[in-house]
């Protein structure tokens, strides 16, 4: 088959960081497809750099290219400088792997974990040679697949893509995998496509778009409905029961060139039950599944010899969480076989003393910034988001870190929350002043980071009725925090964009009239909108209303209990009355305990699909499951089985 | 213990920049087990050290490297240790030849005195290539105009060209053979097509080799059997 190499070698030495572009990493396969053979193109809809460190997609890449009946490459967005070049030479979208072209491949996958890559997705497709909307597609043309958070409201994109995968892809890929190699022995005749994506449509996880109805009546949505019996009316997500069975990457990319996260990487767990209702990845992720502690271990080990890494990073949603985590730190930090020094790096660090103990652990060979995420600037306010960290957690946690050495401090915020009033963001100020002050008992200069990004409502949240502040709302409290902080020596205010704030917004809980939007940004030269050298809100905001679409309407409006959403058609397996029961809680200001250890609240998300927080040791990590300390003994129900032995339910953990 | 290593950079991994290389080589020196001395100090670094800097998108047969091995570290195979490497080493980057260097001497920097380079110019024909080279050589000065930290900076060149042929036409130009000397400074391909009348574009450049100077006769910084690992003794001197 065909590589592009030769075409593509003299505009690479004319492009910005050729490297990005010549694949052969340490990890990579250089597959030789055969006749009947499925091939997947795994797309990352921004930089290499950026793309090249995510996970899902080369858990998938791997599982795919093990497989005899299929093969899988990867891809990323060509930056502004190639992808001219390509357009100039009529060159399409190419694999890393073995430069071959985009639509020779059956599928084009896209993982998507942001909404500012949406026109970089149109991109991408249309470089492929592939008609941007799927209705125009024909039977030779790949089908154009969605995996990723994001994915949990596809309904932007839902005139531009085949199929959208719900949750873990580990075994669904397969499934789809075995449809579509049926569909190329059948020839792929005419009328074939319609026919594949019926059968796909099938596939628990997998949603069809074109296959469904949006059904408005005048502004409002009245539902998503689809079009044929055989076709479900509510598609789940799929959950892989557990991550045990699954040592992906069994061999991690190790990228020739700069990107970020360098680094050996292993998920630890999958899953959050902290419930954080800002959080849609723990919402969504449900239940909570580790990775036997055995297995990490081996991971671990096996990782840095075959890559020659000296430093791992430990990732979940909140890693100091991981039952016996300090066993594995310990472990890897001192173990003999190591060629020399090796740092750990949790990316999630849990507000207390517990965790910063551990950090000093593992950066002893290099002690750089250290990062807590308190979220929000006072007690009432985390009671509101359900992040039950206290100030004094949070004192806590920072002066034994500057009592063990650390001199520099990022400490994450959110701004725009539900019910926050000026106090609530004037206590971010009032934190970071006093933790410098702290600082000043150990050290000289010590610094604090302050972070603070604009609030964006989820779907599948809690916070999914709520509405959005507006741009100026956000500028006027980033303002206060700026006059707030401005003479205070040690404190720097990095915030958001907030006007970047509101396109996310507009993705975040939009509908199928985006399509056009979306559409129209990218042919005007939209794409790159996360880099803020290329996001240009004019252009949003003046589409938006060139489509008559209210700005307003689907950004800052507070939305009704009895709402229909654009992704009610769409299940993480949380039930919506637990949602709004959730989201009542945060008006009232009443936090909940961590559910792994305490009585389920019936969610949905574990007793739905008959799966169950699957936990390493029968120990809930130390420094209380909220980082309060709070009692957990508590008792009740509590749906845990220890590495994979389950227990019959009923019967609480021990 | 010093280690001298020869490397080449060839095919797809020409567009490496020299900060990806040497992270690919911490790397590879970790999965060989090589135990390679660190530096002290907050962030402890490997001691490695590169030759002259090859530009991105260049080829090059002889790239070259000076690694300290632990005190400790017990002393590698050195004939296996090529072929080792290599196998680590992404396609494209092999490792043709290593020895043991004294600490004595010079740095791979102050060392080299001069490089050898194939240059395909582009979008031209041989008779003007040979025009151009036959002008340069003849010309007792070749200034050249580039700017530095913000400064413009006017060079003769013509001392650093110790040799220019024009070997062959290829399908769009010629192919130039050329030695360029590296002392007090590193006189580039790209800086020698701009000041050549006419100045003639760059295609694919390769380095060949990089020559030293020992009592008075050029030489490579390696012997060709250097991969031996029977003749250590003679060669560490
Ligand atoms: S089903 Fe219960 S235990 Fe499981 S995540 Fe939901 S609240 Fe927690």
């Amino acid at each position: 088959m065909s590589t592009l190499w030769t075409q593509l070698e003299p505009l690479l030495s004319k492009v910005q960081k050729p490297a990005r572009y010549i694949g052969c990493e340490d990890g990579s396969l250089h597959p030789h497809p055969r006749a009947g053979q499925v091939g997947w193109l795994f797309t990352y809809p921004d930089t290499y750099e950026i793309g090249l460190p995510n996970q899902g997609l080369q858990i998938l890449y791997e599982i795919v290219n093990e497989r005899d009946d299929a093969w899988a490459e990867r891809s990323y967005a060509p930056w502004v400088d190639l992808e001219g070049e390509l357009r100039r030479h009529g060159l399409p979208l190419f694999s890393v792997d073995t430069h071959r072209p985009a639509a020779e491949f059956d599928l084009l996958a896209f993982n998507l974990s942001a909404e500012l890559v949406y026109t970089n997705v149109l991109n991408c497709i249309d470089l492929a040679g592939v008609p941007v909307r799927a209705t125009d597609r024909r039977p030779e043309h790949p089908l154009v697949v969605l995996g990723g958070h994001c994915t949990y409201n596809p309904e932007p994109l839902a005139d531009f893509v085949d199929l959208v995968v719900l949750g873990d892809g580990e075994e669904v890929v397969s499934e789809i995998t075995d449809i579509v190699r049926e569909w190329k022995s059948s020839g792929r005749t005419d009328g074939s496509r319609e026919h594949v994506l019926r059968a796909l449509a099938q596939v628990p996880g997998v949603y069809v778009p074109s296959l469904y109805e949006a059904e408005f009546d005048g502004e409002h949505l009245v539902g998503v409905f689809p079009k044929h019996p055989d076709v479900p009316e509510v598609v789940e997500k799929r959950t892989i029961a557990d991550l045990g069975e699954w040592p992906y990457p069994k061999h991690q990319l190790v990228p020739l060139t700069e990107v970020v996260h360098d680094r050996l990487n292993v998920e630890v767990f999958r899953g959050c039950t902290r419930g954080c209702r800002f959080c849609q990845a723990g919402m969504i992720t449900r239940p909570v599944r580790e990775r036997p502690a055995d297995q990490v271990r081996d991971m671990v080990q096996g990782g840095l010899r075959r890559t020659g890494y000296d430093e791992v990073a430990l990732t979940s949603l909140s890693t100091a969480d991981f039952s016996g985590i300090d066993k594995v730190v310990a472990d890897t930090v001192n173990d003999p076989s190591n060629c020399g020094q090796v740092s750990v790096s949790l990316p999630s660090l849990r507000v207390d003393a517990f965790t910063v103990g551990i950090a000093a652990e593992i950066q002893k060979a290099r002690r750089t910034g250290l990062t807590f995420a308190p979220e929000a600037g006072t007690w009432r306010m985390r009671q509101v988001i359900n992040k039950l960290i206290r100030n004094d957690d949070l004192y806590g946690a920072v002066d034994s870190a500057y009592s063990q050495g650390w001199r520099r401090m990022k400490l994450y915020f959110m701004t725009g929350l539900p019910t926050e009033t000026d106090p609530d963001t004037l206590g971010i100020a009032e934190l970071a002043t006093n933790c410098v002050e702290l600082g000043r008992a150990h050290h000289k200069n010590p610094s604090v980071t302050v972070s603070v990004g604009g609030f964006v409502p989820k779907p599948f949240t809690p916070f999914q009725w709520f509405g959005q502040n507006t741009v100026s709302e956000l500028y006027r409290k980033i303002g206060l925090l700026r006059d707030a902080t401005k003479r205070t020596r040690g404190v720097q205010l990095k915030w958001h964009d907030p006007k970047a704030t509101l396109i996310e917004g507009i993705m975040s809980r939009g509908d199928r009239r985006l399509g056009p939007v979306i559409e129209a940004v990218w042919r005007s030269g939209g794409t790159f909108q996360e880099w803020s050298e290329y996001f240009d809100h004019t252009l949003w905001v003046e589409t938006m209303a060139a489509h008559g679409l209210s700005v307003d309407w689907y950004v800052h409006r507070h939305r009704t209990e009895d709402e229909v959403m654009p992704w009610d058609h769409l299940s993480a397996g949380l039930h919506r009355d637990f949602l709004w029961q959730d989201w009542r809680d945060a008006l009232d200001e009443v936090g909940l305990e961590d559910c792994r250890w305490t009585p389920c609240y019936d969610c949905g998300a574990c007793t739905g699909y008959g799966i169950e927080h699957i936990v390493a040791s029968a120990t809930p990590p130390a420094g209380g499951s909220q980082g309060t300390g709070q009692d957990l003994a508590t008792g009740g129900i509590v749906p845990v089985t220890i590495d994979g032995v389950r227990r019959p339910a009923g019967v609480g953990a021990p | 213990m010093r280690l001298r290593i020869r490397f080449t950079k060839h095919g797809k991994v020409r567009f490496l920049g020299h900060r990806d290389l040497a992270r690919i080589w911490e790397r590879t020196l970790r999965r060989a087990e090589l135990d390679v001395a660190y530096s002290e100090g907050f962030s402890p670094r490997p001691k490695l050290s590169f030759g002259l800097a090859l530009s991105t998108g260049y080829e090059s047969e002889g790239e070259y490297l000076d690694l300290d091995l632990a005190p400790s570290a017990p002393p590698p195979h050195l004939a296996a240790l090529p072929g080792r490497l290599s196998a680590l080493l992404p396609e494209g980057i092999d490792t043709t030849a290593v020895c043991e260097v004294s600490r004595s001497e010079p740095s791979l920097q102050q060392a080299v005195t001069s490089c050898s380079w194939l240059i395909d110019v582009v979008d031209t024909t041989v008779a003007e290539a040979t025009d151009a080279v036959d002008r340069a050589l003849a010309a007792p000065h070749l200034m050249h105009t580039r700017e530095r930290k913000g400064k413009e900076v006017t060079d003769d060149l013509r001392p650093y060209l110790l040799d220019l042929t024009i070997i062959g036409p290829t399908p769009t130009g010629a192919r130039l053979s050329a030695e360029l000397g590296t002392q007090p400074r590193t006189l580039r391909p790209a800086e020698l097509l701009a000041a050549l009348d006419p100045p003639l574009s760059e295609g694919l450049v390769r380095r060949t080799h990089q020559w030293t100077t020992h009592d008075g006769a050029r030489r490579e910084l390696l012997p060709v059997d250097a991969t031996s690992a029977q003749h250590d003794g003679e060669r560490a001197s």
